[in-house]
Parts: C-alpha cells; sequence; structure tokens
C-alpha cells in the first residue's frame, strides 16, 4: 500500500492549459492554486486576470475571477479589495503587462500598500503577440522587433522591476523567484504562499516576480529553455528577497 | 426640503451619497476637482470608499474592479481624462459592469481649455472606445436636474448592468444654484447581484448544489460565441432606445422655428425664445435629456407651423448630426455654435434664429 | 531507497520533457506513440527505479502526474 505525495490542488479546474508544451505558466499557476487551497481561502480568492499569454487563466484557477484590460490589474484589483476587504485578491501578471503598459498601476498599488498579492511572470519576452521585445529582454536577446538583438542605446536596458518596486515606500514584500528546477519551483511556491499570507494578515502589498520561460518564443526546447534561463536570466535578475516588512533591518 | 445654496459639483457629489454611492475612484482635472474633493470627505465619514487615482485611466479600472465586486461605483472628469476612460468604458459595456461615470465638460481638442463647452457629444454618445457599445447619457441643463439625474443613475447603471454618463458642462459645475437635494427621483426595482466576484464561500450554491465561479470577463476569441454576446448586448441598448428616451418640449404648440439644445445652451436658449417670442417670432424648443438615447420621439411631435430646426451647441456642431438622422429630411437644420469655452449670449442666438427664418421664409 | 509510483494522465500530456529531464532516477521516457493531441507522452520506462520523490510532478506544467511513495519511505531526491 502507498501514500499519495503529490495530488493536484483543488486550486484549479479541470480545464487543460492552454499554455505551450514546457510553458512555465503551468507550473506558477499550479503554486498559485496550492497556496490558495492551503491557507484555506479559495472560497475568498478574486483573481485579476491580465494581458498576455495567461488571458484565459480565469478558465483555470477555481475561484471568482475578473479580466483586465492590459496593465490594469493592480487597479482593478484595487477596486475589488477596497470595496471588499475580506476577499484575497491577487493578479497574475506577465512581463508585458506589469513592466511595459502597467508601471504605473504597479507602483501605484504598491505605492498606496493596497493590500494584495501580485503575480508577476518575466519571461524577458511579449508571448501572446508571437515574441516581441518586452522591457525585460536581455541584451543582446533576439526577439521580433528586436531582430539583431536588443541594443541598449535604442532601446535601454532590461527593467528590473522588483527593485524598482521595493523602492516604493508602501511595497510590504517584494521577492524574486525562478521555477527552473525542482529546488527552485519548492522556493518559489514558498515565496508566493507567503505573498498571499501576507494578505492574509493584512500587511499590505506583496509582489513575487517568478523568472519563467518561453519556449517557443525563444525557439528552443523546453529543457533548453530551462538551461538558457539559467545561464542567462539569473545573472541579470538575481533571485532573492528585495524587500521583506516583516524582517527588522 | 428647504434649497441648499450649493455649486454644481458639490451638488452632484452630495447627490452620488443620496444615490447610494459605495466608492468613489477620481483624478484631479479642471473644472470637476471640486466633486472628488468633497468625496474624500464626506465618503469616509460614511465608511465608504475614496481613492484619488493615479490617473484617470487608474481610476476607471478601479470602478471596473470594485463594479465587478458588486458596489456602487463613480468617477468623475472632464474631456481629455474622459477620453483616458474609453477603454475601461468599454471593458465595463463588454463586461456588463454598472456604473456612473460623471463629465464635466470642457473645450477641446487635445488640452482645449478648462471652460464650459458640449464639444463631448460625439465621444459620450458614439464613444470612443472600441467595439459595438452604448451608454446612457444624462444631460442636465442646471444644477437641480444635475442633482436629480446623479441620484437616478445608480439604478438605471444597476437595472442595465451598464455604464451611465452624466454630462454636464463646466457652467453647471462651477456654478451656484439653489438645490433641493431630497427631491424624489424614480427609483427602480433591482434583482441580487448575483453575478458579482465576492468569492463563492460568500455565494449561495445553484440548483446543483454547487456553487460556480464568477468569470467576469469581455473576451470570446471564438467569433459566434462574440457575436452572440454582441447580440446580447443589443437587446439592452433597444431596451434603452424604446424606454429611456428623455426631452422637454417648450413652446411646441406653435413654433415656427423649433430649436434643438442640451445644457447650458438650451437654458440660454430658454431666454432667446423669450425674447424672440416678445418681438412676435414664434419659436418653441426640443430640449434632450438622455443624449443618447437621442430622444427621436420628440421630433413625432413638432408641429405642422414649423418650417426648420435650429441646433445650438458649444460646439462646431456635433448634435446636429442625430438631429438631421431624426429629422429624417423633413425639414432644414440649421445650426449655431460657439466653442472653445466661449458661451453664447442670448442676442446671439435670437439673430441666428432670425436669419435663419429669412432664409428661409425669402 | 523508498519504492515509488507514477500515474500520467497521458491524455493530457504535452511531452515538453521537463520530467524525463528532472528525474534524478532516469525513470520516465517519451512514448514513441502519439496520445490524442499528437504529442508523444511521458510514461515511466523504468518504475523500479522510482523514489517517488515528485521531482517529475513539480516540474509538470501541465499537473499531469500523481505519485505515490511506499509508506513509511523516505525518497532521495
Amino acid at each position: 500500500m502507498d501514500n499519495q505525495v503529490f495530488k493536484k490542488t483543488i486550486g484549479l479546474t479541470e480545464k487543460e492549459f492552454s499554455y505551450c508544451p514546457g510553458c512555465t505558466h503551468g507550473v506558477i499557476h499550479r503554486l498559485v492554486a496550492e497556496s490558495l487551497e492551503e491557507l484555506g481561502v479559495i472560497g475568498k480568492a478574486v483573481g485579476v486576470a491580465s494581458v498576455g499569454c495567461s488571458v484565459i487563466n480565469y478558465e483555470f484557477f477555481d475561484c471568482d475571477m475578473q479580466q483586465a484590460a492590459h496593465g490594469r490589474a493592480p487597479a482593478v484589483a484595487t477596486g475589488i479589495k477596497r470595496v471588499n476587504p475580506d476577499n484575497i485578491v491577487f493578479t497574475y501578471q506577465g512581463d508585458g503587462d506589469l513592466a511595459a503598459i502597467g508601471t504605473a498601476e504597479a507602483i501605484h498599488a504598491a505605492h498606496r500598500s493596497e493590500n494584495i498579492t501580485v503575480i508577476f511572470v518575466n519571461n524577458a519576452i511579449f508571448g501572446m503577440t508571437g515574441g516581441q521585445m518586452a522591457p525585460t529582454t536581455l541584451k543582446g536577446q533576439k526577439t521580433t522587433t528586436s531582430q539583431a538583438g536588443r541594443d541598449p542605446h535604442l532601446a535601454g536596458m532590461p527593467i528590473r522591476m522588483s527593485e524598482i518596486l521595493g523602492q516604493v515606500p508602501g511595497a510590504h514584500y517584494v521577492e524574486r523567484v525562478s521555477v527552473h528546477d525542482p529546488k527552485h519551483i519548492i522556493k518559489a511556491k514558498r515565496a508566493i504562499k507567503k505573498a498571499f499570507k501576507n494578505q492574509v494578515d493584512g500587511k499590505g502589498f506583496s509582489l513575487v516576480e517568478i523568472i519563467s520561460t518561453c519556449p517557443v518564443n525563444w525557439k528552443m526546447t523546453p529543457v533548453d529553455s530551462i538551461n538558457w534561463l539559467k545561464s542567462n536570466m539569473i545573472e541579470y535578475y538575481p533571485l532573492g528577497v528585495i524587500k521583506d516588512g516583516d524582517s527588522n533591518d | 426640503m428647504a434649497k441648499v445654496l450649493m455649486k454644481g459639483n458639490e451638488a452632484m457629489a452630495l447627490a452620488a451619497i443620496k444615490g447610494g454611492v459605495d466608492a468613489f475612484f477620481g483624478y484631479p482635472i479642471t473644472p470637476q476637482n471640486e466633486i472628488p474633493e468633497y468625496l474624500s470627505r464626506e465618503l469616509p465619514k460614511l465608511g465608504k470608499v475614496f481613492v484619488q487615482a493615479e490617473s484617470e485611466v487608474a481610476a476607471i479600472n478601479m470602478v471596473y474592479g470594485a463594479g465587478g465586486a458588486g458596489a456602487r461605483v463613480l468617477t468623475s472628469s472632464s474631456s481629455p481624462g474622459i477620453a483616458l476612460k474609453q477603454e475601461g468604458i468599454t471593458y465595463m459595456v463588454g463586461s456588463q459592469i454598472p456604473g456612473v461615470i460623471i463629465n464635466v465638460m470642457r473645450g477641446g481638442p487635445g488640452l482645449g481649455g478648462i471652460q464650459p463647452s458640449q464639444a463631448d457629444y460625439n465621444q459620450v454618445t458614439r464613444g470612443g472606445g472600441n467595439g459595438d457599445y452604448n451608454t446612457i447619457v444624462l444631460a442636465p441643463e442646471d444644477v437641480q436636474e444635475a442633482v436629480d439625474l446623479v441620484k437616478e443613475s445608480f439604478d438605471l447603471a444597476d437595472y442595465y448592468r451598464n455604464p451611465v454618463m452624466i454630462a454636464a458642462d463646466g457652467l453647471i459645475g462651477q456654478m451656484m444654484a439653489p438645490v433641493d437635494l431630497d427631491r424624489p427621483v424614480p427609483k427602480i426595482d433591482l434583482p441580487e447581484k448575483d453575478w458579482a466576484t465576492i468569492g463563492t464561500e460568500n455565494r449561495k450554491p445553484g440548483k446543483d448544489g454547487k456553487v460556480e465561479c464568477n468569470t467576469i470577463v469581455s473576451l470570446s476569441l471564438v467569433d459566434t460565441v462574440l457575436e452572440d454576446m454582441n447580440i446580447e448586448l443589443q437587446k439592452k441598448f433597444n431596451h434603452m432606445k424604446e424606454n429611456q428616451q428623455r426631452y422637454e418640449l417648450i413652446k411646441m404648440e406653435d413654433a415656427e422655428l423649433v430649436i434643438v439644445a442640451y445644457g447650458t445652451s438650451s437654458r440660454i436658449c430658454r431666454s432667446a425664445i423669450n425674447d424672440l417670442r416678445e418681438e412676435g417670432i414664434k419659436v418653441g424648443m426640443i430640449r434632450p435629456i438622455t443624449l443618447w438615447p437621442f430622444p427621436e420621439k420628440a421630433f413625432n411631435e413638432i408641429p405642422k407651423t414649423a418650417k426648420g430646426l435650429m441646433t445650438v451647441e458649444m460646439s462646431m456642431g456635433q448634435m446636429i448630426d442625430d438631429v438631421k438622422i431624426a429629422n429624417n429630411g423633413r425639414l432644414p437644420v440649421g445650426f449655431y455654435g460657439r466653442c472653445g469655452g466661449v458661451i453664447p449670449e442670448p442676442e446671439e442666438i435670437v439673430k441666428a434664429c432670425k436669419e435663419f427664418l429669412g432664409g428661409l421664409n425669402g | 531507497m523508498a519504492k515509488g509510483r507514477i500515474v500520467v494522465s497521458t491524455d493530457r500530456c504535452k511531452g515538453c520533457s521537463l520530467c524525463v529531464n528532472a528525474c534524478p532516477q532516469g525513470v520516465i521516457e517519451l512514448d514513441k506513440k502519439v496520445n490524442v493531441k499528437g504529442y508523444t507522452p511521458a510514461f515511466a520506462k523504468h518504475p523500479e527505479k522510482c523514489t517517488g520523490c515528485t521531482f517529475c510532478a513539480l516540474v509538470c506544467p501541465d499537473v499531469v502526474i500523481e505519485v505515490y511513495r511506499e509508506k513509511g519511505g523516505k525518497a532521495n531526491g
């Protein structure tokens, strides 16, 4: 007789993910859903879907969901949380959504210390629209709008949103994690669960940036993408806690 | 109830409170700043929500979120800020989220000016956002009517699950006037908001004993599904067209010339009509109170004595298109307008009416 | 080492190979036959080597793997 040691969380619906094979969105969805289940807050949860590959994630999370316009999710989440403070409100955003069009909404939600949880998926590219350069695209990285590689003279250096948001006084907790191997996935889960626990405890704005892959638009296999992430992205986007209002410095 | 002397913007803000507003999200822009200022002070006293957002864009998205969560929500702005809200408004319509938007109109295009204008007619009735959509647009003539319409707008928005726009102009927003804040307005019997995103544990199970998740979306990647969504929305808009046309008829019975004007323009035209009638020139007026749905029914009440229609707007001519459509080629249509924040005097309108009538008679 | 066992929802698997790559024991391979979606799904080619460490399930982006471990056993990852 054996024990089941890994089971799919009830925080996810039965619907099959529409993501590309090997896309780490699926892993991150699972971590979010598990966190909600383990904290016992699926029934209170209201998620805000953004615009990107995860635009239809309202079909995958088994809780109330509202879709937001591109970049606006933190503002939509603010509206929901302010009128119903007992709900556990989260946004799930890609790097185009949060680091391009949505920088103002992200910064100001942190600035007001809205008691919400922001899940920020950084895969250094615009996935859904077919692989254009994102603000997070690495120097020299080839995309459909930086076909010779990102040129900092034309497009600037990639933006580190977690460091920016960590500077905002209202941000309570900001951590950057990765999901490229089991050890990092376990750490990512810890960070995501903490970001939700902070909301339950009323601590204010919590954000987890998750370094992720985009095999199709990076033009690599899923396994090669994992390795490319490890070798290239973590050096520029260092993992770890950027800000934690719980620690006494 | 005794009348209180109030500034238009503040009266509209208090009217929103009387209309049951739960939350206000807005951003400063002249000439409507008294609305957020008043609500920033009064809403917290009532345990309600006030947020000064980082932009008009953020504000309308907060409205969309809070409205989706079942609250009665308000935002206010002025013309350039309303332009910024267009995307958010279409999301509200597409997702069937109620809310009230007050537009205290100023001159444009672009940054324009800060003085009163009616140059947003196209923006508010045609919608500057994408897709097939409409919102009810209510145009008060004075501060009292603004109060009444703001109070009523929350029920209307909830009834239709659609945004309602109040198109006031800067003059109405800034003027002081005596108002009765408790004048009764029509109330609608409203169903529970069982579609709101309040969390599955806060909702009763369905017939099968399960609680379904509520999702608020305006997206469909399947063409026939999106078409069906639009057909459903059109049913609402058709209901509005049938049932929500509002207008006032002034001195129409024997009119040779019928002015069509709304808001501050219509108030000035009232004076012009009196002046013209003193000279024996019989002029009447159709005053649209809803800009959308445009009160086409009013045009069936134009007397046989009428020789022409005169549209008067504080713009270069936007409502005139709807006047021509409603008129349907029956009568000649003239136009008089000032813009940029210039408010016409009654004498100018008298002169324009005489010239137009002279042209028709001669 | 403990005895483990995986159950793969074959028809939901997209054959991405992340589990193949993650398994420290080399238990998993991709089948040569395609599933209903046209992908070559993962399966336990060497089930006797499985320790139930759950690495495969942790990395699976489609949550198609269930993992079991014999009672009282601890997996070595």
